[in-house]
């Protein structure tokens, strides 16, 4: 491979990362500004760090977001680890494909569409909206992401390893706990992850679904952008990319280590 | 004391009428769809056997196993263990353990766990669990790998554990999926002897799969060939090899060589066959084949002579040319083209370092074989 730093190569990367990083970068240095002027530098400050934990509407709104985060992709890993379950064991049952079609047009889907046909079935039923039918809306689109992620490991998992605790004893309960489980446990968590995440910046889906009372950050941070982009915003902003950055880093470590480790056992295998 | 080895000498009880089934498979089939996987067979295993079922892969020894397990039910016919109908037990209530061909050592587990396993499920105090658990890391040389997880031992030690994880529960069979298949040539002919003296060790009932024969020849007490879900012969060995009953089985096993042919006649103790293309072969054991019928004569490359000159006093004696000479060290293979054009295989040991009668290609060769060399098969 040739590895020279020629011009264009310099170019090239350059302007890709400017075009990814850039708005990101700006809105973090703006969040240090001490100017109340979103787009004039007026000296370094940690003002609007200080003043987003006394506002207490972003921090009711950030509560809000962190349960119905947390619930929504908790029933959502359930749900769709046994979709997947099912998809992937019981392959010969009638409409199959239309059933495995149907779990994952959500993925595709509009949020919109989503958004809206929720809101009407909501109505339809009289269920007040609040945190219950954002919590419910959450779990219906991030579902058929778990479920994806969870097939996908589902698909490579050696059956024998069933077989074999079933042949020493151990019923198919017993079985899904105790081997099933622990084995796709790393796919299932990283669903549960991309549930978490997903329910975390979704805007349209929640602003359908929600109602009074349960203002998830994204739409409290909208609303308040429309009447004009404060720090605190940047602010609050700047704390979710690193929370969701460092995440993102201790993930990739620990997969980092776990790979290099079992490199490490496999030649200390053979060499006996 | 007897040796291991009188002691399989000595052990044949299916030449015993009074001998006790301990496996009957009772015209057992089993179908997939339209595919029939196992075709109304029927077949008896003796307890403390080492039982083997050989042929191409599909031809139902795998779906077979599996019955025997428990994960799959036959579609029509019974298997009995020990007297008892196995239908409707499942794999979790059958006195019978597998060790699986991909291992299926679970990977989350260390070796001890893994082995202790199915000790947990029957409920034994933990401290007797410790107890078999370091029995059984003994028996397979592994006690300094109790500790490491699956990931991180050899193949060879992969197997072992297996192994140990499936005789850990002391089931009545052990039902082995090419149990050897997954490791390299040298250390699956000392696993063979490892595995056969266990099994004599622990007295226990072993059905092995395998697609190689070697395998089977060197462990197996007997050994079922099968073919498109049917058994084509079941018999120790030796008689698979020497006196196979079926052209499938003389081919499947071992290098043959086949003459097509009609009984001629058959005298006070000797059949004459005639060959389709002319040659004349004298046997001392026609069967039951009746004069004029067409049969087939097999001959294994071993047991055919070649010469320079005609031998004199051979009942049997064809001629022609040295077609091919394979020299492979400790024997030399010879395809020998017959004067009628069929090609002979004959293979020669090579006792000596110099064979003072060198045939190489084109010499004109002499084929010879005693009445009692091959075997005249009808079907």
């Amino acid at each position: 491979m040739n590895s020279t730093w020629s011009r264009f190569n310099i170019t090239s990367i350059v302007l890709g990362f400017a075009f990814l990083y850039l708005p990101i970068v700006l809105l973090i240095v703006f969040s240090f500004n001490e100017s109340k002027l979103v787009t004039v530098w007026g000296g370094f400050s940690t003002k609007w760090y200080v003043s987003l934990f006394h506002n207490q509407g972003l921090m009711d709104a950030t509560w809000v977001t962190a349960r119905v985060g947390v619930i929504s992709a908790t029933v959502a890993t359930v749900l769709g680890t046994l979709a997947a379950i099912t998809l992937t064991r019981y392959t010969r049952f009638r409409g199959r494909v239309l059933f495995s079609g149907m779990v994952f047009a959500p993925l595709v889907m509009p949020e919109v569409i989503t958004g809206l046909s929720l809101l009407l079935l909501f109505v339809a039923v009289g269920l007040d909206r609040g945190f219950f039918t954002v919590t419910l809306a959450h779990i219906t689109f991030t579902m058929c992401f778990v479920a994806v992620v969870v097939q996908s490991r589902l698909v490579s998992f050696d059956r024998s390893l069933e077989e074999a605790a079933m042949d020493l004893g151990a019923p198919p309960v017993k079985t899904f706990f105790q081997i099933t489980l622990p084995v796709i446990l790393p796919a299932i968590i990283s669903g549960w992850m991309l549930a978490f995440t997903l329910s975390l910046d979704d805007l349209v889906i929640a602003s359908f679904s929600s109602g009074p009372g349960a203002t998830t950050l994204p739409m409290k941070i909208y609303s308040q952008v429309r009447l004009g982009v404060t720090p605190e915003i940047n602010a609050a902003c700047t704390i979710l990319i690193a929370v969701v950055a460092i995440g993102v880093i201790i993930a990739s470590i620990a997969n980092k280590r776990r790979e290099i480790q079992r490199q490490l056992d496999e030649q200390a295998a053979q060499r006996g | 004391m007897k040796s291991l080895g009188s002691i399989r000498r000595d052990f044949a009880p299916w030449n015993d009428p009074n001998a006790k089934p301990y496996i009957q498979f009772d015209k057992v089939t089993k179908k997939f769809g339209d595919f029939t996987a196992v075709n109304n067979l029927s077949l008896t295993i003796f307890e403390r056997e080492f039982f083997a079922l050989l042929g191409a892969s599909g031809c139902g020894k795998s779906t077979l196993l599996r019955m025997l397990a428990g994960f799959e039910e036959p579609t029509a016919g019974r298997i009995l263990l020990d007297g008892q109908d196995l239908r409707g037990i499942p794999p979790y209530k059958r006195p019978v353990n597998m060790m699986f061909q991909s291992y299926a050592l679970f990977p989350h587990m260390t070796v001890e766990k893994n082995i202790a396993f199915g000790l947990k499920q029957e409920g034994m105090p933990g401290p007797d669990v410790e107890k078999r658990v370091a029995e059984m890391l003994k028996l397979v040389k592994l006690e300094q790998f109790a500790k490491r997880k699956p990931h991180q031992l050899s193949g060879g030690q992969r197997q072992r554990v297996a192994l140990a994880r499936s005789v850990a529960k002391r089931p009545k069979v052990l039902l082995l999926d090419e149990p050897l298949g997954a490791l390299d040539k040298k250390l699956r002919e000392e696993t063979q002897f490892e595995l056969m003296d266990l099994q004599q060790e622990l007295g226990l009932t072993f059905v092995v799969v395998t697609h190689d024969q070697e395998e089977a020849m060197t462990m197996a007490d007997r050994i079922a060939i099968m073919d498109k879900g049917e058994v084509m012969q079941v018999a120790t060995p030796a008689e698979i090899y020497e006196a196979p009953t079926s052209r499938f089985v003389a081919h499947f096993v071992g290098n043959v060589n086949m003459f097509e042919g009609k009984v001629a006649e058959h005298t006070a103790n000797a059949t004459r066959i005639t060959g389709a293309t002319g040659a004349q072969i004298v046997v001392d054991n026609g069967g039951n084949a009746a004069a004029g019928s067409d049969i087939v004569f097999a001959i294994r490359p071993e047991k055919i002579k070649v010469s320079s000159k005609k031998p004199a006093d051979a009942v049997n004696a064809l001629e022609g040319e040295v077609y091919d000479v394979a020299y492979l060290g400790d024997m030399t293979v010879f395809h020998i083209r017959l004067d009628d054009g069929q090609i002979v295989r004959a293979s020669a040991l090579n006792a000596s370092r110099v064979t003072e009668d060198p045939l190489t290609w084109n010499d004109r060769a002499w084929v010879s074989f005693r009445p009692d060399a091959g075997v005249v098969l009808t079907r």
